[in-house]
């Protein structure tokens, strides 16, 4: 760690066409944004030196984020003013900078203080929905597979429910384990196609 | 020709002006892989108001987003339209096989990435062809935007479809295809072709074909007829007044600022750096290589412009990498200061610098230290054969002593990867010239077991030689299936504690085929794409059946076009496409080459009268100038031309 640095944190949200795009694209995005801000990153140390950047939660290709959440280490201080106003020339349409602020450079790493995500998935017509989420709800467990891999995602699932047409879900999301909406869908026997996922926002250990 | 309904039973034209539904695409770009391909939206992407230009030009590359996005010429052509406040460029690659699938089903047109519109409401379509195995993706990009695929089913309400680069000169396979070729260097000729479409209007097509017959360097294949005696191959010949009986390809005698503004896409590239051209042509000679025929003269970009155009490139990309392409960076006159200034201007930001290949000699070597700093990632060379004499019908002009005293250096020096390029296959070549390879390669890999230790790694790479038009080797054939076999074989048996990597010989027949072919081929390609052939030029795909068969059915027989060695005297498919360099001289290399005489660089040295400085006009002056590489003097002649 660099200790005349400084450590920002920046939450974005994520729309439009760019949630086509994987979390190894967006880390390809922001550092290559950061580059032309000009702003003062700092790099790993050894031969393929990388800066450093970190994306607290892998969003999945197809979802949108309302509150994305990065931090990045710069080499020296600058004012947040000026980087937010340098940054924000620099990002595709699709992604927009909500919030630049300086975070303790001795604090954890962003990805290790996830806990929680919530979700909405829009629009639901599908009228026995509530009977499904209730039964869900209800079950023990909830054995799944995915990639090969067997699960039970019941206890992935904090929170689910239905306002209006939208469902809206809080998953676990740790080192333990992460939910996701997609599995919750296919788990309540509904499509994923023609559905927008969206990521409403991360819960950090520090919320709790 | 292509009489009856497409197998594939859907209405041929249901793409045409209809809008690309956002929410039926949306549906079908979450299930496909990697749906940012499809997207667009990219960092210094384009976007002009489509109303408000007079001539739409859709740039086309027949291979996928990945493998497009790294072509630094699709890149030029893209920046030189823009800039022109008339014209709107945008693009579209060859959708993979499960987003064809779901364009199908969702009867979606395939579209620009831009602007979403289908490729049927651009004026212009323009290819870009550099490999062979790409064809019969040209076929699904014209389908999926219901274009009929002939350029004679084609009408005024259809684009002009258009293909340029490096496959463009032998265009006779694709002939059936295209409505006209841009022979030569697109940021010459494109400009002048879109202008007089756009003046044109949407008057009768056939009425324009005929007049950009006239232009310079373009080629409308309609206009010219070939007659095949005893199913010989024939050369294409006039069939009206305004055909030229030779189209000259068209070169710039200056190199214009390399584009610096360029797309940064989101997905990865094959290529994903930053790329500047420092130089065009090459002047070594190799006789099996098309490009250091096709690109000349060399012309190279001076230091300074090199310097701020990187400067400019990082500034508006944010890359972390930039390369120094050419076909011989380090032949630069400059280059060692150009490295230089580059890394001493960048290293601070992180920036590393590239070099596509490396010259087998020290002065590379250093380049290379000053370039990979204590990255020491790799080092890739090129000897091309495995024995002298072989290096020599070449003209290959690097000798054993070279080869070796370059390794023993770079080893020394902390390099521990070493990458060796061979050519299986090349004329003259017997049992002996590949066992070659293996003692070279075991030498190199015991000098930098010594030096190195352990961890010294030497892998390599046999392609198999593959004629191509307007090269001194254009009359050789393709190596026979099993004696290639065999000598696969062989290496395999050899060098088998080493990292190896060969052709498919089914690919590289292929290849040849389409390298050398002439019209009768377009049925073919059309058959073969009927039965499914995709993406040839990916093993996964790559279904060679498809084209066997496609071949049977038009009585055609790929050994004919592929191994057979061609009679010197005898009209070749491409006679009538003159790259500035000579048949005549082509033709005195080739005996030059099996009489094992090598002819040196002509760099600095005496011309050997190629073609390029009568061919060109301008090319004095521009060549007295130092513009141009190319020597004062003709060999044997001694005086001033």
């Amino acid at each position: 760690m660099v200790k005349s640095g400084q450590r920002i944190r920046i939450t974005f949200s994520k729309g439009g066409e760019i949630r086509y795009i994987s979390h190894l694209d967006m880390m390809r995005l922001w550092k290559r944004a950061l580059r032309r801000a000009n702003v003062p990153l700092a790099y790993s140390k050894g031969f393929n030196p990388q800066p450093k950047i970190s994306i607290a939660a892998p969003l999945a290709v197809g979802f949108t984020g309302e509150e994305e959440v990065m931090d990045t280490l710069l080499e020296r201080p600058v004012s947040l003013t000026s980087f937010a106003r340098s940054v924000k020339k620099q990002i595709p349409p699709g992604i927009t900078l909500k919030e630049v602020r300086e975070v303790y450079m001795a604090l954890p790493s962003l990805q290790s203080q996830v806990r929680f995500a919530e979700y909405t998935v829009s629009p639901l017509d599908d009228e026995e929905i509530e009977g499904k989420i209730e039964a869900l709800l209800a079950a023990e467990a909830i054995p799944r597979e995915r990639r090969g891999k067997k699960y039970d995602l019941r206890p992935l699932i904090d929170d689910l429910r239905l306002e209006g047409s939208t469902l809206w879900m809080r998953l676990k999301h740790d080192a333990q384990g992460a939910g996701r909406p997609d599995e919750v869908l296919a788990a309540l026997g509904l499509e994923r196609a023609g559905k927008a996922i969206h990521r409403t926002r991360l819960i950090f250990a520090s919320q709790l | 020709m292509f009489a009856g309904l497409d197998r594939r039973g859907y209405n041929p034209n249901w793409g045409l002006g209809v809008e690309v539904s956002e929410e039926r695409l949306d549906q079908i770009l979450s299930q496909v892989t990697k749906p940012a391909r499809y997207t667009g939206g990219e960092w210094n992407s384009v976007v002009k108001d489509w109303d408000g230009v007079r001539t739409k030009v859709l740039l086309a590359y027949p291979d996928l987003y990945e493998v497009g996005m790294s072509n630094l010429g699709l890149m030029i052509l893209y920046d030189l339209i823009n800039k022109e406040d008339d014209f709107l460029a945008e693009r579209a690659y060859t959708p993979w096989v499960d987003m064809e699938e779901a364009l199908r089903g969702a009867k979606i047109p395939l579209y620009s990435l831009e602007t979403r519109h289908a490729l049927g409401d651009f004026d212009i379509i323009g290819f870009s062809l550099s490999y062979e195995l790409n064809y019969t993706n040209i076929l699904t990009m014209l389908d999926l935007a219901g274009i009929p695929l002939l350029s004679c089913q084609r009408s005024e309400s259809h684009p002009l479809v258009i293909a340029g680069g490096s496959c463009a000169y032998n265009p006779e396979p694709l002939a059936d295809f295209f409505d006209l070729f841009v022979i030569g260097e697109g940021e010459e000729v494109l400009l002048e072709l879109v202008e007089a479409y756009g003046k044109w209007g949407k008057g009768e097509r056939d009425q324009f074909l005929r007049r950009a017959a006239q232009i310079e360097g373009v080629y409308v294949p309609s206009l010219y007829e070939v007659a095949y005696e005893d199913g010989a191959l024939g050369s294409p010949q006039p069939r009206t007044p305004e055909a030229k009986p030779v189209i000259t390809r068209r070169i710039l005698n200056r190199l214009p600022p390399p584009p610096t503004e360029v797309i940064v896409p989101y997905v990865e590239a094959v290529h994903d750096r930053g790329m500047i051209e420092i130089m065009r042509g090459c002047t070594r000679g190799c006789r099996f290589c098309q490009a250091g025929v096709i690109y000349r003269p060399l012309r190279e970009r001076p230091v300074e412009e090199v310097l701020v155009a990187a400067d400019e490139l990082l500034k508006a990309t944010g890359y972390e990498e930039v390369s120094l392409v050419s076909l011989s960076s380090c032949d630069h006159s400059q280059i060692e200061e150009m490295v230089r200034g580059l890394v001493t201007r960048h290293a601070p930001q992180q920036v590393t610098v590239s070099l596509p290949s490396l010259r087998v000699d020290s002065f590379s070597l250093g380049l290379a230290t000053l370039f990979q700093g204590r990255r020491k990632t790799g080092l890739t060379f090129a000897p091309e054969a495995g024995s002298q004499r072989l290096r020599e019908v070449i003209n290959k002009g690097i000798t054993e002593e070279d080869i070796l005293s370059t390794a023993e250096r770079a080893f020394r020096a902390g390099w521990q990867r070493i990458k060796l390029y061979f050519m299986l296959g090349l004329p003259t070549e017997t049992r002996e010239d590949v066992a070659a390879i293996c003692d070279l390669v075991k030498r190199i890999w015991g000098m930098g077991r010594e030096i190195g230790g352990r961890r010294a790694q030497v892998s390599i790479s046999a392609a198999t030689f593959v004629p191509k038009p307007h090269t001194p080797f254009q009359w050789m054939p393709l190596e026979g299936a099993a004696s290639l076999k065999e000598k696969q074989a062989f290496l395999r048996r050899e060098l088998k504690d080493f990292r190896l990597s060969w052709n498919d010989p089914q690919v590289t027949l292929l290849e040849a085929v389409l390298s050398r072919g002439d019209r009768r081929l377009g049925a073919v390609i059309h058959e073969a794409w009927r039965r499914g052939a995709r993406f040839d030029a990916w093993d996964e795909l790559f279904e060679p059946a498809n084209w066997w068969e496609a071949f049977q059915d038009q009585g055609l027989d790929p050994d004919f076009y592929a191994r057979r060695p061609l009679d010197r005297d005898a009209p070749l498919p491409w006679d009538h496409i003159d790259v500035g360099v000579k048949k005549g001289f082509l033709a005195r290399e080739c005996e030059r080459a099996l009489r094992g005489q090598t002819t040196p660089d002509c760099r600095g040295g005496p011309c050997f009268a190629c073609g390029v400085l009568e061919t060109f006009p301008g090319a004095r002056e521009a060549a007295r100038q130092g513009l141009w590489g190319c020597p004062p003097r003709v060999a044997g002649r001694g005086e001033d031309r």
